[in-house]
């Protein structure tokens, strides 16, 4: 069976491929590349497109599906109404599959279902990045808010996180709220 | 307790009116909360309404109507009580051939004359073996059917003379500047992007090929609207309220300030402004140029869903799908639009609501006070650019005699 994935994230697809490599028989073609796009998918000839469901192209994508000129075989839009909760899954996951006509149902669930997982762990992983870096630019600003105390009170650095965190404490705040706090009342005092 | 109602919408300028609707807090004074979702497709826009995701959409009319026949996904009966607005799109032309066919670039051209240059121009390549091409953002869009309206008129036979594809919005201007396509229709502020970047020049706004064009709708499922009857009226009454809010010049500003946010339109409150004033900028460093009604948004009760609009698309879905009319589809598509929900939304308010439920479509030259069922109405020019008028009774010789 052979599967196109289209995909402007380089990064996601790989994350999907990666899982769907998992299948037997099945071949996979990578397509990242929003030019030449229904030429690129026509000459793969697949049996099944995977295609995220936040890309600008679906709607021309699913044109050319229509009308049948771009590619030698009907595809269709995975709407075979039986299986309502798998689609409703996929669309909640983000991913959107087209199907040649005439595939068996059989064979296009565990594509789809091995889709939609790698498509929610890569959800995951971005959340989880974005936490991650959420998390370093809190260290950088506590940084920055102890080195003004150290510099305006002569503290050591020790000295200094313990007098961010016993204010925090005293109000009931978090640490890196006092710290964005001091490094405003620093820029307002004029300090760079 | 408000009810929640979750509204998907794609980032263009006639997604105003719930935008508005949430910030402006006309959905909250009518006991909703609006959550709205931005999507980058017409398909996911309608994959999200049909599998829950979302209650209500912002959609192009005519994909409403072929949701409805089972045209591209499987037939599922979705209900319009509400239009969005009415034209606000235009056609821009690769800089070359704008000059070829509507010389005047200082202001918009006349539709018959650039008509005319253009099918000079079609031909002529078509004889060199190829094709001009155009973009439209959806094969179920008031986009293609105006174009290929005009073109049709014009002499110029869509899909045999001219090619057209389907380029999403905001790929447009790219696809002109790479010469993927010779021109597009498409919504603001696509067309305005197209131009500040030098990729072509608005020749023709669609307002002047139909004067009073169905383009955006309010759409559900029928179920939806059937089981949350209340909310969707309460909807109807804070999107009216974001209408009267959004022509009022004194809010323009505001109005694009909000609407070019990261959230919505990520895009230039310069361009959206100009767009709902109403003026363009049809070339690069010319002057915008003032198009009374290029969006109508509220005026003549131009939220009221006429059924004859879903008929008169209705036959342009025949006639460019290349499938026979039939009076059973007819039924359906005019089951889409509810003009009963408009109107026990609104009965009792300021807001006008006609009398009739259906009229004969561009039939009107120019001011015609109309019988209501409250308040005063009248409606101004609403004809085609051909002075054809179509009448909902008689779609089959209306489909016979155009070209």
């Amino acid at each position: 069976m052979r599967i196109a994935v289209v995909d402007e994230s380089a990064t996601r697809a790989a994350v999907i491929c990666d899982g769907l490599a998992a299948l037997d028989d099945c071949e996979l073609f990578v397509i990242t590349e929003r030019r030449e796009m229904v030429a690129r998918i026509s000459a793969v000839s697949p049996d099944i497109v995977l295609m995220d469901l936040g890309n600008p192209s679906r709607d021309m994508l699913e044109e050319y599906f229509a009308v049948s000129r771009a590619v030698a075989r009907p595809i269709a839009m995975f709407v075979d109404e039986s299986d309502a909760e798998s689609i409703a899954a996929s669309v909640e996951a983000g991913v959107s599959a087209y199907v040649v006509d005439g595939l068996a149902p059989h064979r296009i669930r565990p594509v789809l279902d091995l889709a939609v997982r790698r498509f929610n762990a890569f959800a995951r992983l971005e959340a989880d990045l974005a936490e991650a870096r959420g998390k370093l630019a809190e260290r950088e600003t506590i940084d920055r808010a102890k080195r003004i105390l150290m510099d305006s009170r002569g503290m050591g650095e020790p000295q200094a996180y313990a007098e961010l965190r016993k204010t925090a404490m005293n109000q009931g705040r978090r640490i890196i709220d006092i710290a964005e706090a001091v490094l405003t009342a620093h820029q307002l005092l004029g300090g760079k | 307790m408000s009810s929640e109602l979750t509204v998907g919408f794609l980032p263009l300028i006639d997604a105003c009116l719930p935008i508005l609707a949430r910030e402006h807090g006309f959905a909250e004074a009518e006991g909703l909360s609006l959550r709205l979702v931005k999507d980058a497709s017409w398909a996911t826009v309608l994959d999200r309404l049909l599998y829950g995701q979302s209650d209500a959409a912002h959609m192009v009319a005519p994909l409403a109507l072929a949701t409805t026949l089972g045209r591209g996904r499987p037939a599922t009966p979705l209900s319009v009580p509400f239009v969005l607005g009415l034209n606000g799109n235009a056609i821009t032309l690769r800089c070359d051939l704008a000059d070829r066919v509507a010389p005047s670039a200082g202001r918009l051209g006349d539709p018959t004359a650039v008509g005319a240059a253009l099918r000079e121009a079609a031909m002529e390549r078509k004889r060199a073996g190829s094709r001009l091409r155009f973009g439209v953002v959806h094969r179920y869009s008031s986009h293609n059917y105006m174009l290929r309206y005009w073109l049709a008129a014009c002499g110029v036979r869509p899909d045999a003379d001219v090619e057209i594809v389907t380029v999403a919005p905001p790929f447009c201007a790219d696809a002109l500047q790479a010469g993927d396509v010779d021109g597009i229709c498409v919504g603001e502020p696509w067309n305005s992007v197209a131009v500040a970047r030098g990729a072509g020049r608005i020749v023709l706004a669609t307002a002047q090929i139909w004067r009073r064009g169905v383009e955006k709708v309010l759409a559900m499922r029928e179920p939806v609207l059937a089981e949350r009857r209340e909310d969707i009226e309460a909807l109807v009454r804070a999107l009216i309220a974001a209408a009267r809010h959004f022509v009022d010049p004194d809010n323009h500003e505001a109005n694009a300030a909000i609407l070019a946010r990261s959230e919505y339109l990520d895009g230039s409150v310069e361009l959206i402004r100009r767009a709902i004033s109403d003026r363009l900028l049809l070339r690069k460093n010319g002057k915008p140029v003032h198009y009374p009604d290029f969006m109508f948004q509220y005026r003549e009760a131009a939220n009221f869903p006429w059924i004859s609009q879903a008929l008169w698309l209705y036959t342009q879905m025949t006639r460019w799908d290349g499938t026979e009319y039939s009076d059973e589809e007819a039924e359906k598509v005019a089951r889409v639009f509810r003009p009963d929900v408009y109107r026990s939304a609104l009965l009792g308010s300021r807001e006008p609501l006609p009398g009739a439920s259906s009229k004969v479509e561009g039939s009107l030259a120019g001011l015609t006070a109309v019988g209501t069922q409250q308040g005063a109405m009248t409606l101004e020019d609403n004809r085609f650019f051909d002075r054809i008028a179509f009448d909902p009774h008689e779609m089959r010789g209306y489909l016979a005699n155009l070209p």
